[in-house]
């Protein structure tokens, strides 16, 4: 029997929506021991699903027709009280940020011994016993200390393995996990796809594990159910639905996962070059009140060198210092010390003023498409800005964003709309745009594919490719993501701890990393070695 | 959109209210609010009674709320009062919001500026407002433009505070770090970039700001420290009624009631637009 059965699920969306429905007539089962992977874009309404199960949808989405029935009892309408009861002790839920999931004023033992303590389990001296149990079960060091621990005071692969304790307190028959590594580091993210698979052996539940990366739909799932605007177009068996894409949209999705495959492409060594950094280094410096002074160093002894028409990617996790180098680079920070020459000049120690005419050498295109525009200025504001400011007259520069809007492959008629009219790739072109509307000889993209879907992921970065060729640009490619860095670069530098570990072509360095970091790197990358069909 | 809005239609209809009795005051049946007539003293609102014009002419006059001491009207009188209470609200509003904005976006975007002017807005904070109004008319002439700036100046450094934390965290947005990278003069990021996407909450505060110093005029007034006697305003009509309220409360009834009504009806508007122009300060439905 299974134990979570869901019947034509619809949910509807407030009036004026995109569409009628954020889910619509939705069913699947999840069954004892077993990884459901439900796999969209983001928009599809998998969230929803989730947040329907557990009880927690907004009064704005209301479960308009189906059942959801838990080990044989039916959810939809039940009384709040009894949704309550289930909730942590037959089904419970982790989240995507575990930062904000978890209470900040409030011990970590203390929250994991609420669950305990609200479904009336244990006397109160065998609750902390019980919660050190489950702090060693999700294999926290140190259990004692932790248990005393804010979540700030720990990394965010420990938060999520706090919330993992918490959702396991009562040992729930279904485990829902709602993009729980998308926030992480892609080394954290591999240990907590191990532990997940562990405890779901171990207690045999049933996980409906909701995602968006197909690298971690190989890595763990039993089951997947792909979802389009609110619809399963596909569901079946993990090596049917990977290997054997039966619906288009799957075909298209599975085609747009990049491979952690090097593009072999030859780099030519003769170019110009354009950037070079020697020793750049940034150290963030905390005066204490007594004169006590904490250092903290964001990049340290950085050398890149980038040639014309090349594109050098600096891959990173997250505190690596990649973005500290791209934003000094641009000199939206001071490097506290080292030289980052630009043709003849080094930027590295310039005023502002002396600044300004070579900033339109070095353009930036950020990763958070929804921020990088002013909400209150149109797209044509937004590209003629730049020329503007260095005297390019107005009609001239109005038929330049026309063309520019054409070679991002938008409509050259947009320019009157405002960013809320489109969506996160055509931002992201927007941006790509407004970058280029300069003629930079460099172009810094950093993370600038990070938080699109995979899909548009792949138009944009072919996109980018396409326009380093044809305008022979420089690019400086940060990315968190190894399989982007294959796709887009001809030299890669991994970083760490604000140190370059190891810097050379990609093609090489993909085949045989050397340093050990980079090893584990790309161990870590989820779905490695899967052969996607399609 | 903000249309829709309970709160905005209500409090923004009886503003708009407020605003006809005020400029079409001449012809709602009033006299000249500085008109007295001794045969007409104290009487119940609604009494008929004479005044004389100052050409010596006597006119047939109802009292719809009543003759002060003096005999003059008191409908006349606040209506003509309600000018200058929306007059005082609305440019104490504009002139805290103008210095305000300059402060707060300096001190927010440029660094240097932050500590030195901070501190001195913690100064003017330190000091209640009343204070601060009655010192500024005590050193210049009660007029109307002296009691607007006397009761702007304590609101600045409220403005300055919000202007400067919405700058804070707008500068940290990476459109305003793509212009930095365009090039863009840092005054124009200011005004042109980061400005324009504080408008909304300033609105708000703007309506609040309005809704305080209409309050505070008639404090100021009342006290008599604000404008002279001769002008008519809600706070001079009930400080004179004062002395006789037990006797005869319509004195002080009327323009009570229409401070009240004006100050509920900006501060109302004020929620309703913080409703629907912030989402962020919202209150949760």
């Amino acid at each position: 029997m299974s134990i979570l059965q869901v019947q034509q699920l619809s949910v509807a969306l407030p009036t004026g929506g995109d569409r009628p429905e954020a889910v619509s007539d939705v069913s699947f089962e999840v069954h004892p021991k077993e990884i459901l992977c439900l796999v969209g874009e983001s928009g599809s309404g998998k969230s929803v699903i989730a947040q329907a199960i557990m009880g927690l949808l907004p009064k704005t989405l209301p479960v308009s027709r189906g059942s959801i029935q838990l080990e044989g009892e039916e959810l939809n309408g039940a009384r709040q009280a009894r949704i309550r009861e289930l909730r942590g002790a037959r089904m419970a839920m982790i989240f995507q940020e575990p930062m904000t999931a978890l209470n900040p004023v409030m011990r970590c033992g203390a929250q994991i011994e609420e669950v305990l303590r609200f479904h009336g389990q244990h006397a109160a001296g065998a609750r902390r016993q019980k919660v050190l149990d489950l702090l060693r079960e999700v294999a926290l060091p140190e259990p004692e200390r932790i248990l005393a621990s804010y979540p700030h005071q720990l990394s965010g692969g420990q938060r999520q393995r706090i919330m993992i304790a918490m959702a396991l307190a009562l040992e729930p028959v279904l485990l829902i996990a709602d993009e729980p590594t998308t926030a992480l580091d892609v080394t954290t993210q591999a240990q907590i796809l191990n532990l997940i698979l562990e405890l779901q052996k171990k207690h045999g539940m049933g996980v409906l594990f909701i995602t968006h990366d197909f690298g971690v739909v190989a890595e763990i799932a039993h089951r997947v159910a792909v979802l389009r605007e609110g619809q399963l177009v596909e569901m079946g068996a993990k090596h049917d639905v990977l290997q054997r894409p039966r619906h288009e949209y799957t075909r298209m999705l599975i085609r747009a996962v990049p491979t952690l495959e090097p593009h072999s492409r030859e780099a030519r060594s003769d170019a110009k070059v354009v950037l070079t950094t020697t020793n750049l280094s940034k150290t963030y410096a905390e005066r204490g009140w007594f004169g006590s002074r904490r250092e903290v160093r964001a990049a340290s002894d950085v050398n890149l060198e980038l040639r014309k028409g090349q594109t050098l990617g600096i891959v990173g996790e997250s505190g690596s210092g990649k973005s500290t180098v791209a934003r000094c680079i641009v000199r939206l920070l001071k490097p506290s010390a080292g030289e980052i020459r630009l043709g003849g000049a080094d930027l590295a120690r310039m005023t502002p003023r002396a600044l300004r005419p070579l900033r339109r050498r070095v353009q930036i295109v950020f990763q958070d498409p929804y921020r990088s525009l002013n909400p209150r200025r149109s797209v044509g504001q937004a590209l003629i800005e730049g020329p503007l400011n260095y005297g390019v007259p107005r009609a001239e520069a109005l038929e330049r964003a026309r063309r520019l809007l054409a070679l991002v492959k938008l409509d050259p008629d947009v320019l009157d709309r405002y960013p809320h009219q489109f969506s996160g790739g055509q931002r992201q072109r927007i941006c790509i745009a407004r970058a280029l509307a300069l003629e930079p000889e460099l172009l810094v993209a950093d993370e600038a594919v990070s938080a699109l879907d995979v899909s548009v992921q792949a138009q944009v970065l072919a996109l980018l490719e396409e326009i380093r060729t044809r305008l022979d640009l420089a690019m400086l490619f940060i990315t968190h993501d190894l399989r982007v860095a294959a796709q887009v670069c001809n030299h890669v530098a991994v970083m760490q701890h604000g140190r370059i570990v190891e810097y050379g072509p990609a093609r090489e360095m993909f085949l045989a990393p050397r340093h050990e970091y980079t090893r584990a790197l790309f161990a870590a990358a989820p779905g490695r070695g899967y052969a996607f069909g399609g | 959109m903000v249309l829709q809005n309970w709160s905005v239609r209500i409090g923004g209809v009886a503003l708009l209210v407020l605003i006809v009795l005020a400029t079409a005051a001449p012809w709602l049946g009033t006299v000249d609010p500085t008109l007295f007539d001794a045969a007409s003293r104290d009487l119940k609102p609604g009494a008929a009674g004479e005044i004389m014009t100052l050409e010596g002419e006597v006119l047939k006059h109802t009292f719809l709320m009543g003759s002060d001491s003096f005999g003059r009207d008191i409908y006349s009188r606040v209506l003509y009062g309600t000018r200058v209470s929306l007059l005082v609200g609305i440019a104490s509003a504009l002139v805290a919001l103008a210095f305000g904005v300059v402060c707060g976006l300096g001190a927010g975007y440029l660094r240097w500026l932050d500590g030195p002017l901070m501190r001195v807005m913690d100064g003017v904070m330190a000091i209640p407002a009343i204070l601060i109004a009655i010192a500024v008319v005590a050193l210049w002439r009660a007029s109307l433009p002296t009691v607007i700036v006397a009761i702007a100046i304590p609101e600045i450094p409220r403005v300055t505070r919000l202007v400067r934390s919405l700058v804070l965290s707008i500068r940290e947005e990476p459109y305003v770090e793509a212009a930095v990278a365009l090039g863009t003069p840092t005054g124009k990021i200011m005004f042109g970039h980061i400005l324009p996407n504080t408008v909304a909450p300033l609105l708000v505060q703007g309506t609040y700001i309005c809704a305080f110093a209409i309050l505070l005029e008639s404090i100021l007034s009342f006290l008599g420290v604000g404008l002279p006697p001769d002008i008519p305003t809600w706070g001079n009509i009930m400080a004179e009624g004062r002395v006789q309220f037990v006797a005869y409360p319509h004195n002080v009834f009327f323009p009570g009631v229409f401070l009240a009504a004006t100050v509920l009806a900006v501060n109302i508007l004020g929620d309703g637009l913080r409703d629907t122009l912030d989402p962020k300060m919202a209150k949760r439905v």
